[in-house]
């Protein structure tokens, strides 16, 4: 491909010190060789289960981890090295993001001043307020309200403007979803594939399969802090033979809309991760070899998959 | 082979890598310790020792008398740990008196509901509405002064607000789905009382026993200041300082500086080891 | 037995408008009923009452076929959509699936649950094992009826499906009746003998049929 990912997270891992018993302290590794590549113009869906720890992944990328957090790899904008201080600067302006609720929106101050804060044209943020406010029906006097006013699906929209008016070429959205039925999700799905055809880059951290083979070109399965797997949302077609790893097929199988079959076991905690593939106590092609030793992201058919014996 | 555990251990460097709970813990051990040392030192000073010595009467700090002499001649330092000794006996005391006051009526308000709620919440914004020294001059005459008045005024003064700390807790704590659930299993309201609830009382408890301390001897001290507390004959702060009024404008400094501070500095370092009691307990904090 | 719910209206004050209005519905033992509803309907509200975790305003659930108990262990259980918040924080896992009796080894093997994660605290474990665990408290001889309420909505697939294969499976064995509450038209196609739609604000209980061939032309 010779297209360059506008943000290219490369072998991340995160962890965090904590503390067990009294003073004893342990690492927890909540991510591991994690990678994911956005493109300008592309939707990029990472799907996890919720609890996973794939908020983090945002968080990382925008330098807002608590501090007792450890980091690795190296996360790359426009082809340049992010530093704390990079990601600072870039944090709201090229890079934005929709948190998963209105309890991150600042409850003292009215949402209009909020969101005119993201604006850099001073001179015409009320304008580009309106124009927004218009494009998602929002009434004027919205602007006014305090977050707590909102109802769910108006803050929805208020989150999604204020990552909108700020010029921000990507746009990461942590759990768009939740809790909205079926016509509200659809509306959410199509304002980022509109936003994504403008020319910027959309994440969308999700737990719903279903949602992100909607709209996204590419899809990241997340596993146990990693990705073991980016497919495009084309794969997922049919008996899904297309994908690359035995956990996606796995999971496309287990989708209520196809054979809804499960898979025995569970996803590995954290501080109790197999020594070498991720996946290898439930995969059914496992061998020896699986266990001792951690598979490389290698590129096969137009994606990237971390295993041994994808073909 | 599988199944490995992955726990990397942090080099536990004492020196250098000081997380929340480590320095929190210095932190109450070392002010812990002075408080046991004034204490201890305390209940050892016998009573004779407060001599009369009318050769060396309103000496200044010296190393003999680090916090000079009074007007006949008695040792200030013995006089201050007496008196910090008496204070802290006293605000210890309330401190727990309240706190049980408290969890039992913080608890028993929103689990029996109803007009017994209403009553204890009618109490605490009663108790909550009157200035706190204006209640203990009261309390402490009517209960005849001295130190059963002062204690017993300085208890009923204390125990509201962390009675409405306990009480909203619990009532959130009531309205939680897990508390609820316990129900459907059949479970009784004691059960839930005990299993469900009090576990998340505890460390509101903990640090609101340890912050009523403070309040409760420079309350204990201001009233007996203005003379409705201890009685003159009781070796405490409040009358140390009362006297002094009278030598102060005879530029007799140390009398009211030294104890006056060590009761200060006292309250300041219980005060500290609730913050950072909280500090550890708090989940929020508690694991980074 | 059946758990019927007869003219259920539910409002929180005198003067709001009904959250819920008139419903009428029924489930017998051993089956598996889907209530289909968009999003602001009261579709919580009414798994609430169902369970008896809420009085309607007016009209009744009854539990026809089962001896009254007002302080036991309830007949009718419900799973919440949010396991985090049905598990108290300062309890451990043990305590936790325990709570109501521990359950039979062969329940907690086939749930996926490792004995390793027993001895931790809630925080420590992610939604979909929690969920597990919330699921196989309520799976008890008492047990006759489970209203889950978005139950697996927050999970990912695989762990979806394998929650809800232990449930029926318990569930077909033991004769419980399960009301599966979801946003998801291709999960209750998949797990539901009959299909219950609220839609605006006439109910129609439509027959399991016809239903399921409208769900699954959008699936």
């Amino acid at each position: 491909m010779d297209k360059q990912p506008i943000l290219q997270v490369n072998n991340l891992g995160i962890s965090f010190s904590q503390y067990t018993k009294g003073l004893h302290r342990v690492d927890l590794k909540v991510i591991t060789n994690l990678d994911v590549e956005l493109y300008e113009g592309e939707i990029l869906a990472v799907v996890g289960s919720s609890g996973s720890g794939k908020s983090l992944l945002a968080h990382a990328i925008l330098g807002i981890l608590p501090d007792n957090a450890v980091t690795e790899g190296e996360i790359y904008y426009n082809g340049k090295l992010l530093t704390p201080e990079d990601m600072e600067r870039l944090r709201g302006d090229e890079i934005a993001l929709i948190p998963q609720s209105v309890n991150y929106l600042d409850p003292l101050q009215q949402v209009g001043k909020q969101i005119k804060i993201t604006i850099k044209d001073h001179e015409h943020q009320d304008e580009v307020v309106s124009d927004i406010f218009q494009r998602y029906g929002l009434k004027k006097e919205v602007e006014n309200y305090y977050p707590f006013q909102l109802s769910g699906g108006m803050a929805r929209k208020v989150l999604l403007a204020m990552a909108l008016v700020s010029d921000s070429k990507v746009i990461i959205a942590d759990e768009p979803t939740p809790g909205l039925d079926e016509a509200s999700i659809n509306e959410v799905l199509k304002d980022f594939r509109d936003i994504a055809d403008t020319g910027r880059a959309v994440m969308m951290i999700t737990h719903d399969i279903q949602a992100a083979l909607k709209i996204a070109d590419k899809i990241a399965i997340f596993y146990a802090g990693t990705t073991l797997e980016t497919a495009n949302a084309a794969d997922f077609e049919g008996d899904g033979s297309r994908l690359r790893h035995p956990y996606t097929k796995a999971l496309n199988r287990a989708l209520p809309s196809n054979e809804f079959v499960p898979v025995a076991g569970t996803q590995p905690l954290p501080n109790e991760l197999p020594h070498g593939c991720l996946y290898s106590d439930r995969c059914p092609k496992k061998t020896k070899k699986c266990e001792v030793e951690r598979p490389r992201l290698k590129e096969i058919r137009d994606g990237k998959v971390r295993c041994l014996y994808a073909t | 082979m599988m199944e490995q555990v992955e726990r990397i251990q942090v080099p536990q460097g004492p020196l250098f890598k000081f997380g929340v709970r480590e320095k929190a813990i210095i932190a109450i051990g070392l002010f812990a310790t002075v408080f046991i040392v004034i204490l201890i030192a305390g209940s050892l000073i016998p009573e004779d020792s407060l001599d009369v010595d009318l050769y060396n009467i309103f000496a200044s700090p010296s190393l003999a008398h680090p916090f000079g002499t009074d007007w006949v001649g008695t040792d200030m330092l013995l006089r201050t740990i007496t008196g910090l000794y008496l204070s802290m006996k006293i605000g210890i005391f309330c401190a727990v008196t309240s706190a049980i006051i408290a969890v039992l009526l913080g608890i028993a308000g929103p689990i029996f509901g109803g007009k017994i709620d209403y009553v204890i919440s009618w109490l605490v914004d009663l108790v909550l509405s009157v200035p706190h020294t204006l209640v203990i001059i009261l309390v402490s005459i009517a209960c005849g002064g001295g130190l059963t008045g002062i204690v017993i005024g300085v208890t009923v003064t204390h125990w509201t607000s962390l009675t409405r700390v306990i009480r909203a807790e619990v009532m959130q704590v009531k309205e939680m789905e897990y508390t609820k659930i316990s129900r459907k299993f059949g479970k009784s309201k004691l059960f839930i009382a005990r299993e469900h609830v009090f576990p998340h009382v505890i460390p509101q408890l903990v640090v609101g026993t340890v912050l009523i301390f403070p309040h409760a001897i420079l309350h204990e001290a201001s009233i007996t200041f203005l003379g409705f507390g201890l009685p003159p004959h009781e070796p405490a702060i409040g009358v140390i300082l009362s006297e002094s009024m009278k030598y102060l404008t005879s530029g007799k400094w140390w009398l009211a500086f030294f104890p006056g501070a060590s009761l200060v500095l006292v309250s300041m370092m219980v005060e500290n080891i609730g913050r950072n009691i909280e500090k550890i307990i708090n989940q929020k904090t508690a694991y980074m | 037995m059946r758990l019927r719910a007869e003219e259920i209206s539910f409002k929180y004050n005198n003067n709001d408008k009904y959250i819920l209005e008139d419903i009428d519905f029924s489930i017998e033992s051993g089956e598996v009923v889907g209530l289909l509803a968009p999003s602001g309907y009261g579709k919580t509200t009414l798994a609430k009452i169902l369970a008896g975790y809420e009085k309607p305003t007016s009209g009744q659930v009854v539990l026809e076929g089962c001896e009254s108990r007002n302080n036991g262990y309830a007949p009718v259980q419900l799973i919440f959509q949010h396991p985090e918040k049905a598990v108290n924080p300062k309890w451990k896992m043990r305590k936790i699936l325990s709570e109501a009796g521990m359950p039979p080894q062969e329940l907690i093997d086939a749930m996926g649950i490792k004995e390793s994660w027993m001895d931790r605290w809630p925080t420590e474990l992610s939604g979909g094992e929690l969920q597990r665990f919330c699921c196989i408290r309520v799976l008890s001889e008492q047990t006759k009826f489970i209203i889950a309420d978005e139950m697996t909505t927050m999970l990912d697939a695989i762990t979806q499906a394998q929650i809800w294969n232990v449930v029926l499976t318990y569930a077909k064995k033991h004769n419980i009746g399960v009301v599966v509450i979801s946003h998801d038209a291709c999960l209750i196609n998949k797990v539901c003998d009959r299909v219950v739609s609220l839609t605006g604000d006439k109910r129609d209980v439509i027959s399991p049929h016809i239903e399921t061939n409208q769900i699954s032309a959008s699936c």
